[in-house]
């Protein structure tokens, strides 16, 4: 039932299954355009979940057909895309999510670019910091007003 | 002085620079359990937990096969006593390994009951006929779309469910003796089936 | 006999490495001239060893010995020579072995060309690539070789994959692994440094061109497998976040950081340690996006044949590699001792900022890749990360990334003001502004930014030349004098940078893109774009080892039905290996792509796919021109090692020349 269908990073590959692309069957498409889209962005952020990791959308697999169906019924049936994800997640789970919710769980997960940001920051701090204070360790000490009267004078003369 | 202050900056400097060893040490630890515990078949990282576990079944009422008794949710939500309910079909390969463990199951007196999910009636009669009927019941459910509400992603399935109504356990994949020594058994000995 | 041959090959290489590692490192820290000049030597044999090995496969595939395991299962008699050839780095064992030559021709490669390194230096730098080497070639000898015999031999081999027989895929794996493996030099010098304890201009320089290498060929390798999953599986995408392609750009990542911050260790010595940590990292990501995407514990769609005991091999492996490396890191770095000083405000603090921004995503691609194991092993719950959080993810940290890339360049070393930078790209800043607008207006929506940005990208690189050359400013023929003037390095970055803004346009556009499946019979029309697709005809035709249905589709003008152009989509079918491929069609007048997919035939017609992809061309292009970029300024004379000796020879020889004219 597995499909494979994609390949890019590397070439060991066994791919099983010859490549045709998700909708077979035209018929099962909406014929009112903007339904469609709706349909289609809906089912795009939910995983074929027989798949590795193709989105409902993308998968030809019989499984993903019915789900492709029933978010087509549910659109046309005049329900909110929430609710058709609601739908989904009450039955698969949150995994059918390609785009996992902000949860306890998931915190690390969507925290991961502020965290990454705010460490680089932190690094880059402390790391000019250290550099100002060794450079004004190392840095020459400052002519007391005597040295200078006398530097002055030196140059003076 | 001054040596020694730097020594022990030294020293934190290299506890410091020793993070990415740390964070290293925890993927790779991470990665060794997982291994592990793949090789010994507990850890798969395509397996996926059912919705279902502690909750009762969905609402649904499918015909039973040629004409026999149906299945509904409502007899699933309040069965009396500990029971298995199994997806299958005939055109499923892994059904026919699943097919002897169920009827080895259904001699001990575990009431087993079947729906077919995409199957025609006439093939399934043909699949019991050839590989044994270990059901007490079978619902069919040709468009699958029952089978969607209980979650289910492909076939042969496995439910356990208890005398409330709760499902305990689902299995995905065909039943082999290692699944029903080391899991079934002990829970439907807690469950007192 | 040939292949028990290249097994001992193996062997013998397998020694050589690790004298070549134990002999160089020991000779380096005793200071034994001996030992350091053996260095070279043995880096030189242990290449030939091992391209002797790879001979031996590629040799045993052309004849089709089907006694070798690896030709058996992966090529037959009927497969073109080309894929015999290909085929044989083509599966796990061979892409191996591929590997291992690459690694051993990098050392190689530093005892040939590295002669103006100090000797015990390179014998360093040879040695940690020995010990590289070693490892691997030990994985390859015990637990995946590639010239295992099978008695007895079948009649006929199981074939090349289909989808892997095509120009596109085949050299995709030697190029991406130079990439990969090309880190390997900039982590041995980073290794090195930490042996020797120090980190200096030198160093940067000397890195530096390895690592433009390696990244060239990363960029190019990441670019030819997204284009070969852009016409052959007929999708209509080109990027699918699946963990295999976010193993590669990992360190594309790390290694455009690494880029960056070595001209700082180059021009102001300042950021050492952090460009050593990134030299490492760089070359770790390249090891685990080589072989962890083979452990089959993340979810992807490509199927690796995995072995768990091979997994723990590697991860050992893996192990003692990075965890070595990164423990020297952390005992050693400490000693190097910072010098330049910068402020926050100039163009070191703008290649900072490029390092945190490009480490954070990163950060944020492994995240998402590591994450649903981890979650799995840890909680016991299961979680997708798709497309979606890798997009809403990383576009918001690669916008000031973008912003910034533009203004850098013109910021001067130590300090820097941005009023002044601003005010020298005010024109470029102004063009963006307008695209925005104008695509605003042109309800474009987050597309209008996207070009935007592209835009700036683009312009702000010409108008960085400009400003050094002062052209506008000064008398054309002083201004022409100073842009041949300027050095290659700077051309490369300025290309390089402009690549990058004609790919984002691409992607951009891509986002545009409308597509249609549809059923159609020979004789109907449809309307995708502002195009009539008309299906004119449904042939058969037939391939050295397949037979295809092949669609003729004539393309006009919606509007003025003007012949735009004729597709000749097809469906393979490849009977040895009982597969079907499809065969896209696309016709690109480079602003935009018709593409054409083959479904299945069914009630007399055929399921088309048909996209209208605006741009999509150039997301190639763009990477093209960045590795263009890349190679520019690796000509760079500054940069060429070994340039002043060879210099001087070909003065003498103009010279010589001269003399006899």
């Amino acid at each position: 039932m597995r499909r494979l269908c994609f390949a890019a990073g590397l070439a060991i590959l066994l791919l099983q299954v010859a490549p045709a692309f998700a909708v077979s069957d035209p018929s099962e498409l909406l014929a009112n355009p903007a339904l469609e889209a709706r349909a289609e962005a809906i089912g795009s952020h939910l995983r074929c979940l027989v798949c590795q990791n193709e989105s409902i959308e993308a998968s030809d697999a019989g499984l993903a057909k019915d789900i492709r169906a029933i978010i087509r019924q549910q659109v046309v049936a005049g329900r909110s895309d929430k609710q058709i994800t609601a739908y989904m997640v009450q039955r698969y789970g949150t995994f059918i999510l390609l785009r996992p919710p902000f949860e306890p769980l998931t915190v690390l997960l969507w925290g991961s670019p502020v965290i990454a940001l705010l460490l680089g920051a932190a690094i880059a701090f402390f790391a000019f910091r250290r550099q100002r204070r060794e450079a004004a360790a190392s840095a020459p000490i400052p002519l007391s007003p005597d040295e200078q009267a006398k530097l002055e004078a030196l140059l003076r003369s | 002085m001054s040596a020694q202050m730097s020594q022990k900056s030294m020293l934190g400097r290299r506890v410091m620079l020793g993070a990415p060893l740390v964070v290293l040490a925890a993927a790779g630890g991470g990665w060794a359990l997982m291994l592990r515990r793949m090789a010994g078949g507990n850890f798969d990282p395509h397996s996926l937990p059912s919705q279902l576990i502690g909750k009762k079944v969905p609402d649904f009422d499918l015909p039973g096969l040629n004409g026999g008794a149906g299945i509904t949710g409502a007899e699933l939500q309040k069965p009396g006593r500990t029971m298995l309910v199994n997806f299958f079909a005939s055109w499923c390969i892994p059904c026919l390994e699943d097919a002897p463990m169920l009827n080895q199951l259904a001699k001990t007196g575990l009431p087993i009951w079947g729906i077919t999910y995409k199957d025609k009636p006439a093939d399934t009669e043909q699949f019991l006929s050839q590989h044994g009927n270990p059901f007490g019941r079978i619902a069919v459910d040709l468009p699958g779309r029952v089978a969607i509400n209980w979650g289910l992603y492909g076939v042969p399935e496995t439910y356990l469910i208890d005398a409330s109504g709760i499902v305990h356990w689902r299995y995905a994949g065909a039943l082999t003796q290692r699944v029903i020594d080391e899991d079934l058994t002990p829970l439907l000995h807690r469950l007192g089936a | 006999m040939i292949p028990e041959l290249g097994h001992f090959a193996i062997a013998l290489a397998t020694v050589i490495a690790l004298a070549q590692g134990i002999v160089s490192i020991w000779g380096a820290h005793r200071g034994d001239a001996r030992f350091i000049a053996a260095a070279p030597a043995l880096a030189l044999s242990q290449a030939l060893a091992v391209l002797f090995a790879f001979l031996a496969l590629v040799w045993s595939g052309i004849v089709s010995d089907f006694s070798v395991i690896n030709v058996a299962e992966y090529s037959s008699a009927r497969t073109p020579l080309l894929y015999k050839i290909t085929g044989t780095w083509g599966n796990h064992e061979g892409s191996i072995l591929l590997w291992c030559l690459i690694l051993s021709v990098c050392g190689a490669a530093v005892a040939g060309f590295g002669r103006n390194l100090p000797s015990a230096l390179r014998a360093r730098v040879i040695g940690v690539l020995g010990l590289v080497a070693c490892g691997f070639l030990l994985f390859t000898l015990t637990a995946s070789d590639p010239l295992g015999r099978i008695w007895p031999p079948p009649s006929e081999g199981q074939g090349v994959n289909p989808l892997l027989q095509d120009p596109g895929l085949a050299f995709h794996p030697p190029i991406l692994y130079c990439g990969y493996v090309g880190f390997a030099v900039a982590f041995a010098f980073a290794v090195a440094s930490l042996l020797e304890g120090r980190v200096d201009a030198a160093w940067g320089r000397w890195v530096r061109p390895w690592t433009l290498g390696a990244w060239c060929l990363l960029t190019g390798g990441i670019a030819l497998g997204s284009w070969w999953s852009y016409y052959e599986l007929g999708w209509g995408g080109y990027w699918f976040w699946d963990p295999v392609e976010n193993a590669s750009l990992l360190p594309w990542l790390t290694g455009t950081a690494l880029l960056h911050s070595a001209i700082v260790v180059e021009k102001r010595e300042a950021l050492k340690i952090w460009s050593v940590l990134l030299a490492i990292t760089t070359f770790s990501l390249s090891l685990a996006g080589t072989f962890m995407v083979r452990s089959g514990l993340l979810n992807s769609v490509h199927a690796f044949a995995n072995d768990p005991t091979r997994g723990i091999f590697i991860l050992v492996l893996l192990g003692l590699v990075i965890g070595g490396s990164l423990l020297l890191f952390a005992w050693r770095a400490p000693v190097l001792q910072p010098a330049g000083l910068f402020a926050p405000l100039s163009r070191e603090g703008a290649l900072v900022l490029n390092n945190i921004l490009l480490c954070s995503i990163m950060a944020v691609v492994l995240a998402g890749t590591m994450y649903p194991p981890f979650v799995q092993l840890i909680f016991d719950q299961q979680i997708s990360v798709g497309p979606p959080f890798f997009i809403s993810t990383v576009v918001p940290l690669a916008a000031p990334l973008m912003a910034a890339m533009g203004l850098g360049p013109v910021l001067s070393w130590k300090r820097a003001a941005v009023a002044p930078a601003l005010l020298r790209l005010w024109w470029a800043a102004l063009a963006s502004l307008i695209v925005v607008l104008v695509g605003f207006y042109g309800r474009l929506g987050w597309a209008a930014v996207g070009f935007g940005a592209a835009l700036w990208m683009v312009l702000s690189a010409l108008a960085e030349i400009a400003e050094r050359s002062q052209l506008f400013r000064l008398p054309i023929g002083t201004a022409w004098a100073r842009l041949r003037g300027l050095p290659r390095a700077s051309y490369g970055a300025a290309v390089a940078h402009a690549g990058l803004g004609v790919a984002v346009a691409g992607m951009v556009g891509m986002t545009l893109a409308s597509h249609s499946i549809i059923l159609m019979h020979p004789g109907d029309t449809t309307k995708v774009g502002r195009y009539d697709w008309h299906l004119v005809s449904l042939t058969d035709g037939r391939g050295s080892d397949f037979t295809s249905r092949i669609a003729t589709v004539a393309v006009t003008n919606a509007r003025s039905g003007a012949p735009v152009a004729t597709l000749r989509p097809a469906r393979r079918t490849f009977p040895l290996q009982q597969q079907t491929t499809t065969d896209v069609s696309i016709k690109t007048n480079g602003f935009r792509d018709l593409y054409v997919a083959l479904g299945d035939e069914r009630d007399g017609g055929i399921v088309l796919r048909i996209n209208v992809n605006p741009l999509a061309p150039w997301i190639w292009l763009g990477a093209l021109i960045m590795a263009f970029g890349g190679g520019l300024s690796l000509s760079d004379r500054r940069l060429r090692i070994g340039a002043p000796v060879r210099f001087v020879r070909r003065q003498r020889t103009t010279a010589v020349k001269v003399a006899a004219e």
